[in-house]
């Protein structure tokens, strides 16, 4: 069977309605552009919506603060892996995109004199480094909700056009390397698309159902990075993921820190207070990084719970059950929910559980995708933009903070769509042709899918993917470990080549669906764990039981060797570095040193 | 036969309006399919459907029991999102 397409043409086509994906719209559309977004899912049920922490911006409003300071513990918080020129730019117009954030209706939580409430976060220093700084602004604790909210209205106003439920598939890219669209599937009729654009901008979220354990939703599964890679884009540091230490083996879900706060307790299979072995003075209070190891160390040695002693346990049996239900409102139900265990009278199986993705497709401050060319380490892909968590702009380097998240969304979303606005106004007046070849390769993909007899269950190979990696590539890693994973995660990517579906419908077609979802899944697995293997240092979220600690690489950082970006390329699976820019836009360089609290 | 189709195809999109911008919510859902997916009637499905239209937090608030719905079908339907076995995937 040959698959028909038909093609739409616009000035303009957004991957992705979450936060960035919607900053971007709007300048587009404010413009007067004709700008298509593709969503899968309706804009306010994008991932952006589990964002409660709040959006950082250096308003002042209750205390002294300003951009210098938030740049600061923005690059340290990266462990000098971020770049000094993105970071400052996003520092400087946090409070830009804040106040239009406002101007489009966004609920704020107000101080008495009417400004914008601001609350301290982890990290957020004053006087670079001093004291904890107010600098988070935040709509109760769904910050993300009402932005999405905001945004949504706005691109509505504005004449955003909107393809909800259509799966994007790939990158169209002609044989100069320029980006004229996106190939997509209604999944409401299971119709094939070219998007023919002259600017188009993936802002599709983070990859986290990588792992076996995870925070994120099902819909988070780097459609972006798959489509990019695919495309021959390399993918950025990726081996950096923000992990947390207590979710619900097996589900993922948060446990908040509070629950160690009220005296809860980590156990191994023997019962034993594991954490005074590894912090005697902090025990189970000890920071984030220091819990999260410690908990794989237990399980790697044996020591972990359940069938495949796999999870730790969180105990608060001994405490008072008035106290767990009027202090830690939540735990109970999420126990019983998600565990099938209650916490009044069972302890809590619990993993270090996969948050974050710091690193993406490459861009610079001004949202456009870069890839060494020519001699030139960051030379723009033509017609090619990415903002938000699918993005490595980079400004969280190799750890974020809180809440510059949805900073960086803001930012570098509206980054995006101003200078594919700038680049339409002055460059770029007549769509290129479309190159065949390019979606023909789509076609082939979906007919291989289609058509495909005796292969690989989707579910299971995607479940062998998701262990592997937390096995292989978790929160705390071990050389042999990364080695033995790249060839595991290698023979899973040739299953993955080969998935079947016995649904061939062509109405909302989920197995079909989660088949293309795989597909994009695996190239982050493999860019994740291939650029893990070659750093043999550790720094921010990327910590390596070889990497020792000496005078010259303290906590196993080595600048000297390692002070540079991954660039994994798909073809060859093959690994190269760039620099990182030590060179802010208008300031001094914030010098390397020893990342301490 | 025609009917079949029809009733996959309504069942497939409702199971695509379950992916949710939560994971609590998407770990919800994932294992009432899997429980009911050949036994949810049209009353069921309306009363899904009506709650697939809420807000995420909304939702999760009313699966999670912090609030309660005066819709009776709804809230049958809440029941059973409640009542599915808890995950407990520990092989």
């Amino acid at each position: 069977m040959n698959l028909n397409y038909t093609v739409r043409k616009f000035d303009a086509v957004i991957v992705g309605a979450g936060g960035a994906g919607l900053r971007a719209a709007i300048q587009l559309s404010e413009a007067g552009y004709r700008t298509a977004v593709l969503t899968k899912v309706f804009p306010t049920r994008s991932h952006t919506v589990a964002a409660q922490g709040g959006v950082a911006a250096s308003l002042g409003n209750s205390e002294e603060d300003n951009w210098h300071w938030h740049m600061y513990d923005t690059i340290k918080g990266s462990d000098w892996l971020g770049d000094q020129d993105a970071v400052e730019f996003m520092c400087r117009k946090a409070n830009e995109v804040v106040v239009e954030l406002e101007h489009y209706g966004m609920p704020f939580d107000r101080l008495d004199n009417g400004k914008i409430y601001q609350r301290p976060f982890g990290g957020h220093m004053s006087n670079f480094g001093e004291k904890p700084v107010r600098r988070s602004c935040a709509a109760a604790d769904r910050t993300g909700h009402a932005m999405l909210h905001a945004m949504y209205q706005r691109n509505v106003k504005v004449n955003t056009q909107f393809f909800v439920e259509w799966q994007a598939l790939d990158l169209v890219r002609d044989a100069e390397g320029d980006v004229l669209g996106v190939t997509a599937m209604d999944m409401e009729t299971g119709e094939i698309v070219v998007f023919h654009a002259k600017a188009t901008i993936f802002a599709t979220g983070g990859s986290g159902r990588i792992y076996y354990s995870s925070t994120n939703a099902f819909i988070n599964t780097g459609d972006g990075l798959g489509m990019a890679a695919r495309a021959g884009i390399p993918l950025e540091d990726m081996e950096f993921w923000q992990f947390h230490p207590t979710g619900v083996a097996g589900a993922g879900v948060l446990i908040t820190e509070g629950v160690r706060g009220e005296g809860g307790i980590l156990r191994n299979s023997a019962g034993e207070r594991f954490m005074e072995r590894y912090a005697p003075n902090a025990k189970d209070l000890a920071s984030r990084d220091v819990v999260s190891r410690a908990m794989t160390t237990e399980i790697n040695e044996g020591r972990g719970c359940g069938p495949n002693k796999d999870f730790v346990l969180l105990d608060i049996t001994h405490l008072p059950p008035e106290t767990i239900m009027k202090r830690l409102p939540g735990i109970h139900e999420i126990g019983i929910q998600f565990a099938g265990v209650d916490c009044l009278k069972e302890p809590l199986p619990v993993v270090p559980t996969c948050h974050y993705q710091m690193g993406g497709i490459p861009t610079n401050y001004l949202g456009q995708v870069v890839v060494p060319k020519d001699g030139n380490q960051s030379a723009p892909v033509q017609g090619f933009y990415a903002a938000g968590e699918c993005a490595c702009a980079s400004v969280h380097g190799a750890n974020r903070l809180g809440t510059n998240s949805l900073l960086d969304l803001l930012v570098f979303g509206k980054s995006a769509g101003e200078t594919a606005v700038s680049e339409l106004k002055s460059n770029v007046k007549a769509h290129k042709p479309l190159p065949q070849d390019s979606i023909d390769r789509t076609l082939a993909r979906v007919n291989r899918l289609n058509h495909q007899k005796d292969g690989a269950d989707v579910h299971q190979t995607r479940l062998a993917m998701q262990r592997t990696m937390q096995k292989h590539a978790g929160v705390f890693r071990f050389k042999d470990m990364l080695v033995e994973g790249v060839q595991r995660i290698d023979e899973i990517a040739g299953q993955v080549a080969q998935t079947q579906i016995k649904d061939k419908s062509q109405v909302f077609n989920t197995a079909r669906i989660e088949a293309l979802e795989l597909d994009n899944l695996i190239e982050v697995a493999k860019a994740t764990i291939v650029s893990a293997n070659a750093r043999t240092e550790s720094r921010g979220a990327h910590v390596r039981d070889d990497a020792t600690d000496t005078p010259e690489t303290p906590d196993g950082r080595d600048d000297k060797n390692w002070l540079k970006h991954t660039l994994w390329y798909r073809e060859g699976n093959r690994l190269d570095y760039k620099p990182v820019q030590m060179k802010p836009m208008s300031v001094d360089t914030i010098e390397l040193k020893k990342r301490a609290y | 036969m025609e009917v079949n189709e029809d009733r996959k195809a309504r069942i497939n999109r409702l199971k695509w309006h379950c992916r949710r911008a939560l994971l609590e919510l998407d770990l919800v859902f994932d294992r009432f399919w899997e429980r009911h997916e050949h036994d949810l009637d049209a009353q069921g499905e309306a009363a899904l459907e009506s709650l697939l239209e809420l807000e995420d937090h909304d939702l999760w608030a009313l699966v999670s029991g912090r609030e309660v719905t005066d819709d009776s079908q709804q809230a049958t339907m809440i029941q059973r999102l409640r009542e599915v076995s808890p995950i407990a995937n520990f092989e």
